[in-house]
């Protein structure tokens, strides 16, 4: 993966991660950024060109002051995607991403090829819940993210040296900036309204979802399959709602068969 | 010196195995643990105390406002104003305060203060605070990162529809009202007084001498863990070149008095130790989201009373810690008076808010106490501050006592209904 930093036109400098060739393909990332290993993206790589831009508070990038709500996230999607100069591009959007990406996507449905939602946020059930990602201790969000809370626990603090406090306290700035940022379209209800706008997705959607997700149940992805008129859902297995890092070869393959 | 009385109407019926069988004392604290009948006991008490303590000759009466909890019972402290506004006549009415981040519109302050101005005969001090975040953002939704800056555009709405006296309009951000036209309007001019209670943000401290506002630190924690805090406060009043009154500044300070100090423990330990077991038994993440604190006052590592690394002190708290620690100043009326000098004088704060009632500590316990402090602590604590005897400007400037109107004592007698 190369990293390369873009101007958006708003003004925002963003830093995307970049890698491989063929047909572009945007990733957007979760309320949690992306994680000190991201293989799913290099996985994916093989086959399209990918671009998978940090959001703002996210990394290193600032300018997360900028955005207040849903539509200046989706529109600084959009001040990306120009700036990356792509025409029609598919998008991929895990989790808050898959939640601006299907925003972007009703915004502005002719500038979407195929759309990938990725255990994506933005509905709500009363009848199930979505768990308070802002009541969690630090402690809890891995067996909440992720079927194997072990495994996701070393994954969530990779390159974090547990004893060094000076390291301990940028981890939980970090940490404290990014889900800050995402809370201002999570809090208190993960849910902007995005259901009444999806009649104008065209695209061709999947929805791809980890079985044993237990932030967002997969009851959610028979829901956006409804609202979104050419969609087909697929489960992944042995995978919680982190499904890109525990499953990844399972993610890209599924996510490989429906871009072609 | 001022010394306003305030207590937080705790729920005192919490079970013994709160700590264990529950995550929190606020937010999620399932409500089939209060009960109306006793809570209609429990308010009257309370309120009977705030009146005694205007008896007493507290320059102050305080409420505030907290929601969805067994720590404190006025999710609307200008319900419990309002009934002090007409059954008391000489104390300052401290609603600090309003948490106006929540109020939507926030106009609905400016008019329910106006109206306890009026009816107090000009008695309202208005307090400001951002709320913690269990109320703010866990209770009323507010999203973390942005409620400071929807706080100060509250705060710009009601103070200028205070000042302006035709209908104008507001166009904020969280906030658009065609006609701002507040009716009635305060009785104290240009304002009430502004206190603005602070948990630890140092946002907060520019904010205050921007508009030369009081500053109240309210923590659990006692005034030796506050020193750092307030020094800091002070520091940037003197950086921002504005006079040393100390009435600039507040504290919330727990205090219990007995006749001796063996009695004060017999007296008061063990509804201190509910208080601080069981009553500020809080979920961490519901102080801290992340959001509510900036990043600045993050990296200067104040400790506010309801965030994790303060909570965390509660673990196995004994009677003599919380006097060691002077989270609790108690025992005989000398004793009290030489910490409380030790701490008015540290923190250099001109306004003392004293917690007497404590937990699920009895009325009869809690009148002692306050009694006891009116009659022999307070005197000797009054001209601590004699440089700045005269600046009344953090006072409450009321309507000559002769010039208001006294309610009814009681209505005729209707019999039985």
């Amino acid at each position: 993966m190369k990293l390369r930093w873009i101007d958006t036109s708003r003004g925002l400098r963003v830093r995307v991660f970049e890698a491989g060739s063929g047909a572009p393909v945007v990733f957007f990332h979760g309320a949690g950024g992306f994680l000190a290993d991201n293989p799913f993206l290099d996985l994916l790589a093989r086959r399209y060109r990918v671009l998978a831009p940090e959001w703002p508070g996210f990394g290193e990038a600032g300018g997360e002051d900028t955005l207040d709500d849903m539509l200046d996230f989706a529109l600084h999607g959009w001040d990306v995607v120009d700036a990356l100069e792509l025409e029609r591009p598919h998008l991929i959007g895990h989790s808050m991403g898959g939640m601006v990406a299907a925003e972007m996507a009703a915004l502005a449905p002719r500038s979407v090829d195929k759309l990938v939602l990725v255990a994506a946020a933005g509905l709500w059930l009363d009848a199930h819940p979505i768990p308070d990602l802002f009541a969690l201790q630090l402690h809890e969000f891995a067996p909440m993210l992720f079927h194997d809370a072990a495994r996701g626990a070393a994954l969530l603090t990779a390159g974090v040296d547990a004893s060094d406090p000076a390291a301990v306290k940028q981890f939980y700035i970090a940490h404290t900036r990014r889900l800050a940022t995402a809370g201002k379209i999570l809090f208190p209800i993960p849910n902007r309204g995005v259901a009444k706008r999806l009649y104008r997705v065209r695209a061709d959607t999947l929805v791809l979802w980890g079985e044993q997700d237990r932030l967002i149940p997969p009851v959610y992805a028979e829901r956006w399959a409804q609202l979104i008129r050419a969609a087909k859902v697929s489960m992944i297995p042995q995978a919680g709602h982190m499904v890109p890092y525990e499953q990844p070869e399972a993610f890209v393959a599924a996510v490989s068969e429906f871009l072609g | 010196m001022n010394f306003t009385w305030f207590n937080l109407m705790p729920w005192p019926y919490l079970p013994p195995d709160f700590r264990e069988k529950y995550r929190s004392v606020w937010v999620d604290i399932p409500s089939r643990l209060y009960d109306p009948q006793r809570g209609h006991h429990v308010y009257h008490e309370y309120m009977d105390q705030l009146e005694y303590a205007d008896a007493l000759g507290f320059d102050g009466i305080g409420v505030n406002e907290h929601h969805q909890n067994g720590y404190g019972l006025m999710p609307s402290p200008n319900l419990i104003a309002a009934t002090l506004a007409r059954r008391t006549s000489r104390a300052a009415i401290c609603v600090i305060g309003n948490s106006i981040a929540g109020y939507n519109p926030p106009i609905r302050v400016a008019e329910e203060f106006a109206m306890l101005d009026v009816i107090s005969g000009g008695r309202l001090v208005a307090g400001f605070p951002v709320g913690t975040s269990m109320d703010t953002n866990f209770c009323y939704g507010q999203i973390p990162a942005l409620t400071r800056d929807k706080y100060r555009e509250a705060h710009d709405l009601i103070m200028r529809a205070w000042r302006e006296d035709e209908p104008f309009a507001f166009d904020g951000k969280y906030t658009q009202l065609r006609w701002v036209n507040c009716w009635p309007k305060p009785i104290q001019k240009p304002h009430p007084p502004i206190y603005i209670p602070g948990g630890g943000s140092i946002e907060t401290w520019d904010f205050c001498l921007d508009h030369d506002y009081n500053y109240s630190y309210l923590s659990f924690f006692g005034y030796l863990r506050a020193k750092s805090l307030m020094d800091g406060y002070w520091d940037r009043v003197a950086k921002r070149g504005k006079d040393e009154s100390p009435y600039r500044a507040g504290f919330a300070q727990i205090i219990c008095v007995a006749d001796t100090d063996a009695d004060a423990e017999r007296l008061y330990a063990e509804h201190c130790l509910y208080f601080f077991n069981r009553c500020l038994h809080i979920h961490p993440p519901f102080a801290d989201p992340p959001g509510y604190r900036t990043i600045n006052t993050i990296k200067f590592g104040a400790l506010s009373a309801f965030q994790k690394t303060g909570l965390q002190v509660l673990q196995h708290l004994t009677w003599k810690q919380l006097l060691d620690e002077r989270f609790v100043v108690a025992g005989s009326p000398e004793t009290v008076r030489q910490q409380l000098e030790e701490c008015i004088n540290g923190l250099r704060v001109g306004q003392l808010f004293c917690l007497f009632h404590n937990g699920d500590m009895p009325d009869e316990k809690t009148r002692h106490s306050s009694k006891l402090f009116a009659e022999r602590v307070m005197p000797k604590l009054r001209d601590i501050w004699p440089e700045w005897r005269d600046d009344v400007r953090w006072m409450p400037k009321p309507m000559p006592i002769q010039e208001r109107r006294r309610p009814e004592e009681r209505l005729p007698a209707l019999g039985p209904v």
